[in-house]
This record gives structure tokens, sequence and C-alpha cells, in this order.
């Protein structure tokens, strides 16, 4: 199918979404769209599927206008999304999944389950991607579940597939299957708008990139591009890419974990055993595909998570099951993995959020009353220090764009001087320019002589910062290597293959 | 699929926007919305009277009787809905004639003041309750006990004010704090639960409600509490010594007492509680996010615990101000069916978004429509109830601010969104 998007203009009030974005997809062909967060990806695909209505600007299917008034008329025109987030019943198995409202019936409107596994078999094999029709969702990998996704929108007779961040929940092993399929799908004859904003990927698989930047198309570019150039264009101005440490030198252990058990909110084993100890000066990068304890150890780290068995020591004091508080004071700072959810209040003001850890420290409070006017003197150095875009210290949180939200906590974190850091994917969903920004302020604390923890699934994370890697595999480490070993053996590792087998 | 339809605005600088005077005016903030809702309550009322009262509507089925029939039928109804909102207002504000009346010959200020101060007297105990339970609200806690407090502190300060014979500077204090600490008992009990067996604060503050008054009935029934000689259930009269007097001299007529000192004490600590301490805003970090609360060393039991003992405390000494300033005693129905404070308080605090000054407002607004009510059922055949009706009426409309947006066509807000500000069972 061969699409056009001819000026298309969405806005949202006083705000343009979309800037006259036009862009061609040919059959057969890749189309990368490569830009930050917010930098109107989403809103150009919610346009295209049906979901959005244009403002301006027309859409061609074949050198045909047409008009979607939702994602229903969208399908049927042979346009197929494969979301982020799943769109998959949990406790279906895969054949119902792909034919849930589309159901084939029988005699009385009875589903037609022998017919949906033939179809489903037929369109694995015709596309070359396995899975089992009768598995249930919940108990397959996030990978497969992305196939049933696609498989999905196959069955729909979709010619444009639209992937839109597919690769964010895959470990590297599923990345390559994911490519391998696009590239085959393309060759098929069908063509796919890639939506991402991971350089790699892009050179790896794109036929053609187009970036967008505040809503605006601000270039193409071919595939042989230098991922710093791709990165300049995405960000506007030039971004280092590699962030500068100096040497390794490591101190004292600080932090010690010895033979840690923790439960998951299940009661299940979340983490097995696990023995690690953090130098000073190091960061020690904790990679691993999510879900398999990573969370459950950085919470049991700081105290939100009881510790069945082993301990934890900083700089020779044992932390083990210290309440929340009592692990800050101890000088744990936490920059959490999901930042709305525990690092910030949205609806209060950026200043309070600044000492939402210490709001009885002095100067923040004396005998019980809050000083509102140290909290506000503290939050306008903050935010010059580290580079907080807000239009004041008075407006609420969740009025920050992401990558401010997290420079929030992040100065609130390192402004309190902790001894040992503890960050879990502490760049997820920021751009270029604040990944950046955030991977600094964390070498320039490991360069002070402390310690962290850092636990990332994004491999470019855990190369940019580690100093040593720690592999997670369900629950246990599965390694704990080099930053020069390669990243194939690193997803090995991450897939749960011993040290030997991964050629460690 | 609507999760997916993500508006985007990360990238965006903001850029701090003015609002002009008319956007102001215009958009939908909570005061204007409030304001609506009022109006859209009156409006509510109005429509039930024109179609409740029976002179109303024989005028209606009159209408083409006679060759004026309708202009006569919608002056009925003028006639009727402007004299029960005049009643309502003169019975609860002011009556203008017997005002300009005193003003001018210096005499009749009781009957002129009558109203204020009543509004004033049912006002005190509401704005004690409905900050207590405000405070509960703001933490994410849904304490809807405070009638059952409320009753406990009544208890606790009359039997402190009853039993015991002090001077007055140490027994009306003691007496008040009698009433606070019945009421932390009584908050105490969901409050440990929740803390500790996670049972919900909502189902327990509810039963807990049934629990005091057989526990009222009990009090006023045995003999150490009981009025010696009487075989009701009435409860000692507490010594004149615990006695929240009127504030203008038992001469002056007017019931309005001390107890409206009591309230205004009660406003200053809620806002330096909420806004100003450091425990304050434990508790509101606990009610916007309790995960990031967690997060950040606030310790969830104790948040609970103090929480429902403020809360309760509240309830506790609004039941005692309610004695001391009124009856004097307690009898088996106090604070039971329409004189539920602890119940309007919820309501209440809904409409005062759960801040303190928002509160005192909104508590005077429903006592005058409670006072004026009773006026108006006296002078007109209107019921009592229509003031119940218009009070629900501007609840529902506050609590449901898309729908005044609509009704009024109001732009939105230009700072931030409207949010409703309970949390409700999920919490």
């Amino acid at each position: 199918m061969q699409l056009e998007l001819r000026g298309i203009t969405k806005r949202f009030g006083a705000l343009t979404a979309n800037d006259r974005i036009s862009l061609k997809v040919e059959p057969g062909q890749i189309h990368s769209l490569l830009g930050e967060n917010g930098a109107g990806k989403s809103t150009l695909m919610n346009v295209l599927f049906g979901l959005l209505h244009p403002d301006e600007g027309e859409i061609l299917i074949n050198g045909e206008v047409v008009k979607f008034h939702d994602s229903g008329e969208a399908v049927r025109r042979g346009i197929g999304m494969v979301h982020q987030h799943f769109m998959l019943v949990p406790v279906f198995t895969v054949a119902e999944n792909v034919v849930l409202g589309f159901e084939p019936t029988k005699s009385l409107n009875r589903v037609n389950y022998k017919k949906a596994t033939e179809d489903i078999r037929n369109l694995s094999r015709q596309f070359k991607l396995e899975v089992d029709p009768n598995a249930v969702i919940e108990n397959l990998p996030v990978g497969l579940q992305q196939r049933v996704e696609i498989l999905k929108a196959l069955s729909h007779d979709a010619e444009l597939l639209i992937l839109d961040e597919p690769t964010a929940v895959l470990t590297p092993q599923e990345i390559d299957a994911l490519m391998a399929i696009m590239r085959s799908l393309a060759d098929a004859g069908k063509s796919i708008l890639f939506i991402t904003h991971k350089l790699k990927e892009v050179k790896a698989i794109a036929d053609v990139i187009t970036v967008i930047r505040l809503g605006q198309v601000v270039g193409s570019a071919e595939p042989s591009a230098s991922e710093t150039e791709l990165a300049s264009l995405m960000v506007g101005r030039q971004v280092q890419l590699v962030v500068e440490k100096s040497a390794f030198n490591p101190g004292e252990d600080v932090l010690e974990i010895r033979d840690l058990v923790v439960l998951d909110d299940r009661g299940l084993l979340a983490v097995d055993h696990v023995s690690l100890e953090v130098k000073a000066g190091e960061v020690l990068a904790l990679a691993g595909v999510q879900g398999n304890g990573q969370t459950e150890l950085v919470e049991a780290l700081v105290g939100m998570r009881h510790v069945e068995s082993g301990t934890i020591h900083l700089n020779g004091k044992d932390i083990t099951n210290l309440t929340p508080r009592r692990a800050l004071d101890a000088g744990i700072g936490h920059i959490p993995e999901d930042r709305q959810r525990d690092g910030l209040v949205l609806s209060m003001s950026v200043a309070d959020n600044l000492v939402l850890n210490t709001p009885r420290a002095a100067p923040f409070a004396k005998r019980g009353t809050r000083n509102l006017g140290a909290v506000s003197t503290n939050a306008e150095q903050r935010v010059k220090e580290f580079d907080i875009r807000t239009t004041s210290i008075r407006s609420p949180a969740g009025s920050l764009s992401g990558g401010n939200q997290q420079k929030v906590i992040v100065a609130r974190e390192l402004s309190r001087d902790p001894e040992f850091l503890v960050a879990s994917q502490p760049t997820r969903g920021l751009d270029v320019g604040s990944i950046e920004y955030v991977h600094n302020q964390i070498i320039e604390f490991r360069n002070r002589g402390k310690g962290s923890l850092i636990v990332s699934s994004e491999l470019d994370e855990v190369y940019a910062l580690g100093d040593r890697i720690a592999v997670m595999y369900e629950g246990r480490i599965s390694g704990i290597v080099n930053p020069s070993i390669s990243r194939e053996s690193i997803g090995l590792l991450m897939a749960g293959t011993s040290m030997e087998a991964a050629g460690v | 699929m609507s999760n997916d339809v993500v508006i985007t605005t990360d990238a965006i600088e903001p850029t701090e926007i003015k609002p002009s005077l008319w956007t102001r005016y215009s958009s939908a903030n909570p005061l204007m919305v409030a304001a609506l809702a009022l109006v859209l309550g009156l409006v509510f009322g109005a429509i039930v009277i024109a179609t409740t009262t029976p002179v109303v509507l024989d005028a209606w089925r009159g209408m083409f009787d006679h060759w004026n029939g309708i202009p006569h039928a919608v002056f009925v109804t003028w006639n009727n809905v402007s004299a029960a909102y005049r009643d309502i207002f003169t019975g609860s504000i002011v009556d203008p004639q017997t005002f300009w009346h005193s003003l001018t010959t210096g005499k009749g200020w009781t009957a002129s003041l009558t109203p204020l101060s009543e509004t004033l007297t049912y006002a005190t105990p509401l704005i004690i309750v409905s900050i207590g339970v405000g405070i509960s609200f703001q933490t994410g806690l849904f304490n809807i006990g405070a009638n059952g407090q409320a009753v406990v502190g009544g208890i606790g300060g009359a039997l402190v004010g009853s039993m015991i014979k002090m001077p007055t500077f140490i027994h009306l204090p003691l007496a008040l704090v009698g009433g606070i600490v019945g009421g932390m008992v009584c908050g105490a009990v969901p409050g440990v639960l929740k803390a500790y067996t996670g049972a919900h604060e909502v189902i327990v503050t509810l039963m807990f409600n049934y629990v005091t008054y057989a526990f009222l009935l009990y009090m006023v029934l045995s003999t150490p509490f009981q009025q010696p000689g009487q075989s009701n259930d009435i409860s000692r009269t507490i010594y004149p010594t615990a006695v929240l007097s009127p504030l203008f001299g038992s001469s002056s007529g007017l019931r309005v007492s001390f107890g409206i000192l009591v309230a205004v004490a009660v406003v200053i600590f809620a806002w330096w509680l909420l806004d100003r301490s450091s425990l304050g805003f434990d508790f509101r970090v606990t009610g916007a996010n309790p995960l990031a609360a967690r997060a950040s060393g606030i310790n969830a039991k104790m948040v609970v615990i103090v929480v429902f003992l403020i809360s309760g405390g509240l309830a506790g000494l609004a039941g005692y101000v309610q004695v001391a300033s009124t009856t004097h005693y307690i009898d088996g129905g106090f604070l039971i069916g329409d004189a539920g404070i602890g119940f309007t308080a919820i309501t209440i605090a809904l409409l005062g978004r759960n801040r303190p000054m928002g509160t005192v407002w909104a508590a005077i607004l429903f006592a005058a429509l409670g006072v004026g009510g009773r006026n108006m059922q006296a002078l007109t055949s209107i019921p009592l109830d229509l003031a119940t009706v218009i009070q629900s009426a501007i609840v529902l409309f506050v609590a449901t601010p898309v729908l005044v947006k609509e009704i009024f066509r109001l732009k939105k807000a230009p700072t931030s969104l409207l949010t409703l500000s309970t949390t409700g069972w999920g919490s």
C-alpha cells in the first residue's frame, strides 16, 4: 500500500502537536519515524489510525484521499496498528485474541474455534510468525505477545502496519527476531511505519527515516547517517551520546548484599539469594528484562519491601528491613522506577516535590511548622542548578514535561548528598537531551567517590553508565561482567543462559 | 482504546498564561463552579416548588378557564417561588424591614439580629465537624463516622460538664477537652483497625455510628448520667460553669454563643495544620499519592491513626459545642436523623473542597438554608424538606463540575483541571 500524508496539522488549543507534516510510505518499505517523546509521533499515528481528526491536511491511500472517522474505518482500509501497550486479553488464548470482535461463527452464532485456529496457523506460516494458537496470552513472553498483536493486525488484511515503539519491552534477542519479522513482512509487500526514538534500531532496519521535532518534519535521513547526526537532528542541537567518565577508581565496598531473599506481591520468590557488592566510586549497572526481580530488589534496598532473609549493609551498617524513612536517613538516595507513581506528587508544587522526603529537615521546618520561605529558596536554587524548566516553582509537578519531572527527582535525591544512589530505569521515557543530562549527573555522583546501583533494561544505558554489569534473570544474578563484553553475550545472560554458555 | 489517545505536550515549553479578568470569571475555576452550583440549586428548588405546591398546580390546571389564565398561573408561580426564597432569606440572614426599623428607632435589635444569630448557632458545630471531615478527606481517608464521633464527644463533654463542679476557667476548657477525647476514642478504633489490619474505614466508621447510638441510649438511661428523678432518656444538665454562654450575654436574647470562638480557633488550627505544618504536609502527600508518600518515608500507619484522632477529636468537639451552646443536656435523640451534623458534614466538606475557609462558607450556607427553611415552612405551605432538596442539588452540581461547565458553557480552567476533592472507596 502506498500511503501519503499531506500537510497534516493537529492542534490542541494553543498547542500545535502536528504542524504541516507530510510523508510518504511506499509499498514494501520500512519507514521509520524518529522523534523525541512529545515530538508529535503518537498524535500523528492517532490521526492516521482514525482516533483523532486532523485540523488540516489529508491522508492519501494509493493516491486516493481518504477520511477516517474512527479506527474501524482505518482497519478496513488496511491499516493495522501494534500499540506500545498490548491490547490483549491476558486470560484468552492466542486464537481467541486474534479473532476477538471478528469471530468466525458456526450455526447458532457459536464461535468456530477450529476455523479460528486454522486461520492463525495459516497466517503464521505465511509470514513466519511462529506462535501456538492455543497458548494463553499471560503465559507467553512479551516478544510472543507482540507477535500476536502483529498477527491480529495481519488477520484484518493490514497492508500498512504501524508499530509504535515496539522494542521498548523486548530483550535484545527478541528485538532481533522482531527486526527479522519486519523485514520479511516488507519483503511480502507490506508497508511498515516504525515509530521509535532508538537510533540503533532505526539504522538497522529502516529504508527511509523521517525525523520530527516539535510537531514538524525537520528532515529525512538515510540509514547510513551516523547516530550522532540523527540525534542532533532529533534534538535540534549537538548531543554527546557517550558519557565522559573518568577512570574507574574503585574504593572500599559501600553496599553489600548477602543472600538476599525477597518475595513479590503474590508471595512468590522474586529475589533468590542474591549477593552483590558495590564499591565507592563505582556504578554497578543491573541489566535484565523487566520483571526478573530487579524491582523487588530495589524496593528491598530502600525499605519498601520486606526482606525474608539475607542482609544489606551500607558502609558496614546493617540496613536490612529498615523503614523507608530510616533507609533514606541512612543515606540511600532513590530514583524510583515509576516517577509519577512513586517519585512525585503531581498535584503538588515543584517546590514541595523538591522537599518531598525531607520536609522535616532543617531549614525546611522547625518544631513541626514548615518554613515555606526556606522551601522556596531551596526550590529556586535547585531549579537553577539542575536546569529544571518550569514556569514557576509553584506550578504543579504534573505540568512539567517527563524530562523535567525526572530532573526534579534527581535534584531532590542528589542534593540530599546521599551515601549511595539507587536508580531504577532513570531515563525511561526521556528524550535524548534529558538522558544525556541524567547520565552526566549520575557519573558526576560516581566521580565524587560515591557508589550507585543503576537498574536498567536499556542496554545502551547499561553500557554508558556501568563500571561493572550485573545481569539478573528470574531473581538470580546470572552473571557479573565487565562492560567490554559483547551485547550478544549480555543478551544471552538476560535470557537466562549461564555464564559459560554465553561465552563469558 | 481511549488510553491511546495520549495528547503529549512534553516538548512544548510551558509558558505562563496570564488569564484576563473575563477568562478568569468565565472559566471553570472551583469557586466559580461552586457559585454556579448554588444558582443551579436554587433554580432546581424553584422548579420543585412550582411542581409540588398545590396552589401553583391549581393555577396551571385552570390556565384555559379564563382569558388571562396563563398570566395568572405565571403570577402565582412567581409569587410562591419568590415568597419561599424571601422567607428563607429573611429567616436566616436578615429581614430588611425589621432591620431598618431597628436602625431608625434603635429598638428591636433582638428581633432583627435573631435570624443571623440562629444561622451562626447552627453553623458553629457544623463548621467544626466539617473541617475535621475535610482533613480526613484530604488525606484520602473517608471518615463517615463523624456523627458517631460527635455523639461520643457530646457524651464525653457532658460527663465532665455535669458530673464535676469546678470554676468556669477550668471547667469549660476541661469539658471541651472531654468532648475532644470522646471523639478521639471513637475515631481511634477505625484508625487503628485500618492501620494494623487494613479494615476499610468506610465500613468501620459507618457501622460504628450505630454502636454509638446504642452507647448513647445506654448512657442516658443508666444511673450516674441520667437526669436524677427521671425515667426518660435524658442526661443530667451540665453546670453553668461548663456552658458556652451567649456571646452578647443571656439578656440579649440572641443564642449565638462563645462556641463561635471555638470554631474560629479550629479554623486557624486547620489552616496551620494543612498549610503550614510538617504533619499536614504528610497528610496531603498521603492523600494525593499514597505510593509516593510511602517512598518518601512517610509512615502510613501513623498518618492514618493521627488523621482519625484529629478528625474524630474535632467531631467530638463539635458534639460538645452543640450541647454546651444549645440544650445543655443530651437526650436519646441527640444528633439523630435530621440533626445528624456528622452526615451533613460530609456534603459540606465536599462543597468546601475540604479547605478550612471553603468549609466555613459551605457550613454557613447549609445552616442558613436550614434555619431559613424553618421560617419558610412556618410562613408558607412549602415544607422544610425543600431546604434539603436545595442543599442536595447544590452538592450534586458541585460534584459534577463537567455538568456545570456544560450548562454555563465555561471554558477550560486556565491553570489546572478540576478535581473532585475526595477519593472515596478505592483509596
